[in-house]
């Protein structure tokens, strides 16, 4: 099987504390620890193992600039086969669209069976995979934490409200947006990724896309972000004050009074 | 005169001259002897390489300690001295053995300079030798099967019990001793049924006790008894001889090279091959051990030499709240695989099969926290650290590692600290030192003699942050001119090497090593024990390592630094000793001293625990972000220990030891009732300013 | 009638999902020149009177009964839609995981603009659609602006937009099952596997006592359970406790574990992230307990106690026992 994976180099949410610079334009991305979004490092690792399972290679693709080579490299030494590059001037500043737009060129620059991608990003606007799909009219499922690999076409989960999990039946080629939780994803070390570190990552521009630079970028962008800012705290708690004394004691007489208390 | 007996040499058997069996024995019993051996050696001579023909004066002497004196043997009373006595009697005995396979062939032969004085002095010594290890031999026996210690007991997964193997030997050495001694004995009746004079049989002796019984018995009956019992001597000592290179009494044949061989250093761990320098560690197609044929030879002699007498994991604290780890079958295990893999007869196993997930689990591996209480109790010096990093090293070459320990090694390689915190908080806490307490920033360009290397948990910790304050403070009463890297400062990198992850320690050491190179001081302290061990044994091209107990000790004695007793000292103290402090630097006394300082304090021991028998804590740095199977947390057990020696307080010169325990008076319920403290709050309470 | 803009909504069990009003809403405040529409899918005989309830808030009810729309298939959906829909439309779609799911391929075979997961607008200038969405795990949020003119699906995050009390509006309802002609798709639902069932049902407790990852350890939960003891409550947790696995998913409140309506809800160590607090519904009295002054659930709680979780829980576990 053949299968891409496109994955995005974020701030680690986790790590940073993330903040907006002044006057909003952006955040603040000077002490910021960047790594390859989580749910796509899922994506990777499920397709690593569908791979060693029934044959094919992998291939993790990013949109970005030389510093995004980094996730794609860091990907492969998990054990992806092969890395692409798409890098443009043009691409900088599209939408979700647009991102959508130019995977779907490298997708139908290849001859794939399978792409995946995480269920969202940095974001959270979990749309991507789905546009992708959609642009290559190839059926798509988000949220997928369970794959089985049938003859030309896949048994998949998705997890849904409540914690219950959708079963379908879905057909190849297809788009799946995959769920934190499907895997355990394998470690890469610094070792793993010195060992990849000289090889060769190919790098394809618009031209060499097909792609319309009308339609991508800050240009072909339909949602516009206008700023970055932090929503002024509301009301929100009465915080109790004092010595742990009085803070238990008013907080009984309240929980008395709402019925907390049987 | 004729001698009583018709001796070996000159009898016959079943219709043929007796020594053509007496040469024959020998000859096949050495032959397969030298065949298994050779078959043993084979995997050795293949294996990775393992420097170890260094430093002989040490060796040496680690041989007469360890070997020769069993210096580690009484730490468990009964079977220590028992096992002297049997040791001991071996040795004595050797020469008698010797003598008499010869004798089978050489008629009256004697050992050159056994003959005369000597050699009578000599028998007495092994007459008495053999009973004591028949005496003893029997008494083992009854120890394994009516007794039977915890330590000997094979769980369920292990396999069958040992006990048979155990009782066969005894077996053995009781027929040996036995067969001897009738041989003997049956000579003297037999020169006393004649008149003649007899040989000397010093008294109480199992000889003497034969000699005895065998009065009166007929010559016939004697000179029967006599070949037969040389006979099964000759036999039961060559088949013996082939025996023990098939189970735990290979130890017999190779204690003596395993104890020549054994570990000089503490703390230390070993390279990820030895020969290949750490900045060719790329070149290596394969880190770590993830085959039986990846250990190096020394690893694989430890495998023979473990004697199953289960005191490692009896000391083992992973083992003592059931974890998935038994030292003792991390060697078993691998004894009885590297036999099935190289055996004595027919084809090996062409595919040598991954050792996690087959021999061990990898909850096996990451459970162990290194504290070395097992290596500290191997009489035979058997390794167990190195062999769990190199495990470790092969996982994460593989890419197993648990999904709990991915995220904090990721943060360390990313900010440089376990939890992610961004690198210039790592000094926030000096805001909280006090006035009257400069501690210099080495990161802000400032110079001082002294480096304050305070590592991670202590820097970042809300807790552990305290430790930090109260030694800066220790250090500007003792007048030390110091400073602290702040951001510069990376995590030593202590665990991350001791969990397999070498190449992330490497660029962690050459970090720091570049920062500390930087502040041009001429030596460093550090309040924690990991950082310590790190800095000391993995680093190098450092100044030289202090334990901020070492310096306290200094401070008082000279005067520099004044403790007083404190206002409500009226708790009992006990003082926990840090595997990495004690253990691992032998840093026992010099805590010890410096809360002994503080006047009217009262300090009571863990007296069985203490020392280099004192109790894990529960493991730190990437340890404290695994999640364990296990039945209870080993500070649980230590607090319960600290309670027992009647102690209210415990005190430990270790951030993470001071996390576990805290944690663990909480869980035990002992909120309240026990407290734990830093040694250097605890001095920090007690300076006279 | 105005021009419509059009709301998905999803029913259960015979009954109109709970944000189907606040979609109402949210497509009242972003299209104020047009009336609301909503779409109704199904094949149960329970449809009707899902649709009789929508017709409260909506001007028209367009009802779709049909075999093939049985189970809520996206990407059936998205056929059955790119059919009737006109061109230009707004869509509004609860961000679930279905409108997840149907939204950004919707939206680009619709040739339209995806705005996902809003929580808050300031309606539309011109054709222009004012919102707010946010990024990086709620840390930040974000302005933005889209040009719906020619046609946007808009996500809506639950319990941002609330319905507000106004009068039933007496909408229509259109059946337009004959609409639905043939409707296939290269994804089939197979069967719907219920998450497993455990010794405790969360959703009948009236108070809870739920951990997060402010508990730290597995070996802590005693400290929760004692609370709970003595409270008459019962433990739940947030999601992080239930990948450490030190407690069953069946524990869990949050969008991809238990919606629950207790009456007192203490959230001990939880920071607050909406994930979580979306499997909060009712109104109930919270109480948080959490040593990070900044974390947002003191947004969100009625009353909040800056502290160690360990350290103060067990005082209060004391002093309630003490006032029996």
């Amino acid at each position: 099987m053949e299968i891409l994976v496109c994955v995005k180099r974020v701030p680690d949410s986790a790590e940073n504390e993330i903040e907006v610079k002044p006057g909003g334009a952006d955040i603040k991305r000077d002490d910021l620890v960047y790594s390859v979004n989580e749910w796509d490092n899922y994506a990777v690792e499920e397709a690593i193992q569908i791979v060693d399972r029934v044959g094919g290679s992998v291939t993790v693709a990013t949109i970005g600039n030389e510093e995004s080579e980094e996730v794609v490299r860091r990907e492969m030494a998990m054990g992806a086969q092969n890395g692409l590059m798409l890098v443009d001037p043009a691409f900088e500043g599209s939408d979700g669209r647009g991102i959508a737009a130019v995977l779907a060129a490298a997708v139908k620059k290849g001859k794939y069976d399978l792409v995946l991608t995480g269920a969202q990003a940095d974001d959270g606007a979990a749309q991507v995979g789905g546009m992708l799909a959609a642009l290559l009219d190839w059926p798509y499922a988000s949220l997928v934490n369970l794959i089985e690999v049938q003859d030309k076409k896949l048994r998949i989960g998705r997890e849904i409200e409540g914690g219950n999990q959708e079963i379908n039946e879905i057909l190849l080629p297809c788009v799946l947006s995959i769920q934190t939780g499907i895997n355990e994803p394998r470690y890469v070390g610094i070792r793993g990724i010195r060992k990849v570190a000289s090889v060769e990552i190919p790098v394809k521009n618009a031209s060499a896309l097909g792609v319309d630079t009308a339609a991508v970028g800050q240009a072909g962008a339909r949602v516009k972000r206008l700023d970055y800012f932090v929503p002024p705290a509301g009301a929100g708690a009465e915080m109790l004050e004092g010595s742990t004394e009085e803070i238990t004691a008013k907080l009984i007489e309240l929980l008395k009074a709402k019925g907390g208390l049987k | 005169m004729q001698p009583a007996l018709l001796s070996p040499a000159n009898a016959t058997l079943i219709g043929l001259p007796a020594k053509i069996f007496f040469v024959l024995i020998p000859l096949v019993g050495v032959g397969v002897f030298a065949y298994i051996m050779k078959h043993r050696m084979a995997p050795l001579l293949k294996a990775a390489p393992d420097h170890r023909f260094n430093r002989y004066p040490e060796r040496i002497r680690a041989v007469l300690k360890i070997w020769l004196a069993q210096w580690r043997h009484p730490r468990y009373l009964l079977a220590g001295v028992l096992h002297i006595i049997v040791f001991f009697g071996f040795l004595t005995l050797a020469a008698r053995s010797t003598q008499l396979v010869i004798l089978g062939f050489v008629d009256g032969f004697t050992l050159p300079g056994f003959g005369g004085g000597f050699g009578h002095v000599y028998n007495v010594l092994k007459d008495y030798a053999g009973t004591a290890v028949f005496v003893s031999a029997v008494f083992l026996a009854i120890r394994r099967t009516a007794f039977k210690p915890e330590r000997y007991e094979v769980p369920e997964r292990y396999g069958k019990d040992h006990t048979p193997e155990a009782v066969f030997v005894l077996g053995l050495i009781c027929t040996l001793l036995v067969s001897e001694s009738l041989f003997d004995a049956s000579l003297v009746a037999a020169q006393a049924v004649q008149g003649q004079p007899t040989h000397f049989l010093s008294p109480l002796t199992l000889g003497w006790f034969f000699r005895h019984l065998l009065d009166g018995a007929s010559q016939p009956a004697l000179q029967g008894l006599h070949l037969a019992a040389y006979t099964i001597h000759d036999l039961t000592f060559f088949f013996f001889l082939c025996f023990l290179p098939m189970g735990k009494h290979f130890h017999v044949i190779t204690s003596l090279f395993n104890v020549f061989f054994m570990r000089l250093d503490t703390g230390t761990v070993k390279p990820v091959r030895h020969g290949v320098e750490e900045s060719r560690l790329d070149e290596l197609k394969s880190f770590g051990v993830k085959k039986f044929e990846d250990f190096t030879w020394k690893h694989m002699l430890d495998f023979y030499s473990c004697a199953d007498c289960g005191r490692c994991s009896d000391r083992c604290p992973a083992n003592r709240v059931k974890r998935p780890l038994s030292p003792r079958f991390i060697s078993i295990k691998a004894r009885d695989w590297c036999f099935q893999r190289h055996p004595l007869w027919g084809r090996k196993p062409a595919e040598s099969a991954a050792l996690i997930g087959g021999i061990y689990s990898e909850d096996e591996i990451w459970s162990c926290t290194t504290c070395g209480a097992c290596e500290q109790e191997c009489p035979l010096g058997i390794e167990y650290i190195d062999k769990m990093v190199d495990l470790r090293r092969g996982m994460v070459d593989e890419g197993m590692v648990p999904q709990s320990l991915q995220k904090p090694l990721s943060a360390l390689e990313k900010r440089g600290n376990p939890w992610g915190k961004m690198e210039k908080k790592r000094s926030d806490w000096v805001a909280g030192v006090g006035d009257g307490c400069r501690v210099k920033l080495f990161e802000k360009g400032e110079t001082a003699e002294t480096l304050y290397f305070v590592d991670s948990i202590t820097s970042y910790d809300d807790r552990m942050q305290k430790i930090a304050q109260a030694t800066a403070r220790i250090l500007c009463a003792a007048g030390v001119d110091f400073g602290v890297l702040g951001k510069d400062e990376k995590d030593s990198g202590h665990e991350v090497r001791r969990f397999g992850e070498e190449m992330l320690f490497q660029a962690l050491k050459e970090h720091n090593t570049e920062s500390i190179q930087a502040a041009a001081v001429k030596r460093i302290v550090t309040s924690d024990p990991h950082a310590y061990n790190a800095l000391k044994k993995d680093y190098n091209q450092l100044p030289p390592v202090q334990h901020i107990s070492e310096l306290i000790v200094e401070a008082v004695g000279s005067g520099r630094l004044k403790l007083q007793a404190g206002s409500g000292d009226s708790k009992t103290y006990v003082y926990h000793d840090p595997c990495y402090l004690g253990r691992h630097n032998g840093l026992y006394d010099p805590p010890r001293r410096a809360i002994d300082d503080i006047p009217g304090l009262r300090r009571v021991e863990m007296v069985n625990d203490c020392r280099d028998r004192s109790f894990c804590c529960g493991g730190g740095g990437l340890m404290l972000f695994y999640e364990p199977e296990e039945e209870m947390r080993m500070g649980v057990v230590r607090v319960k220990m600290a309670r027992k020696a009647g102690a209210d307080a415990i005190v430990t010169a270790c951030p993470f030891c001071l996390v576990n325990i805290e944690d663990a008076i909480k869980v035990a319920g002992l909120e309240g009732k026990m407290e734990a403290v830093d040694l250097s709050e605890l001095i920090d309470r007690h300076i006279q300013r | 009638m105005a021009a419509p803009v059009f709301a998905f909504v999803l029913h259960k069990d015979g009954k109109a999902d709970d944000t189907a009003p606040e979609l109402a809403a949210a497509a009242r405040l972003m299209r104020p020149d047009a009336q609301p529409v909503a779409i109704v899918t199904g094949a149960d005989p329970g449809l009707d009177g899902v649709c009789q309830e929508l017709a409260a808030s909506y001007a028209e009810v367009w009802k779709f009964s049909g075999d093939v729309l049985a189970y809520p298939n996206a990407e059936i959906i998205r056929n059955l839609l790119l059919k009737i829909l006109p061109k230009g439309c707004t869509l509004l779609l609860p961000h679930t995981t279905f409108g997840m799911d149907l939204g950004p391929g919707l939206a680009v075979k619709m040739d339209a603009a995806y705005v996902p997961d809003v929580t808050a607008s300031d309606g539309v200038d011109g054709t222009t659609l004012k919102a707010v969405r946010q990024e990086f795990n709620g840390q930040v949020s974000t302005h933005l602006a889209c040009d719906i003119s020619q046609g946007a699906v808009i996500s809506v995050r639950s319990g941002c937009f609330p319905a507000g009390a106004s009068a039933p509006v007496g909408g229509k309802v259109i059946d337009k099952s004959t609409e639905i002609g043939e409707l296939s798709a290269r994804r089939r639902f197979v069967e719907l596997l219920q998450a497993e069932v455990g010794d405790v049902d969360i959703t009948k407790e009236d108070v809870l006592v739920s951990v997060g990852r402010g508990i730290g350890d597995k070996e802590n939960l005693p400290v929760a359970d004692d609370l709970a003891k003595a409270m008459g409550a019962v433990v739940s947790c947030s999601r992080p406790v239930v990948d450490a696995k030190w407690l069953e998913k069946s524990r869990q409140v949050g969008t991809s574990g238990k919606t629950v309506k207790p009456k007192v809800y203490l959230a001990l160590g939880i920071s607050g992230s909406f994930q979580h607090m979306g499997g909060l519904k009712g109104n109930p009295f919270i109480v948080a307990v959490n040593k990070n002054p900044k974390a947002p659930i003191f947004q969100m709680a009625n009353v909040g106690v800056v502290a160690d979780v360990l350290e103060f829980v067990p005082e209060l576990t004391e002093k309630i026992k003490a006032s029996k």
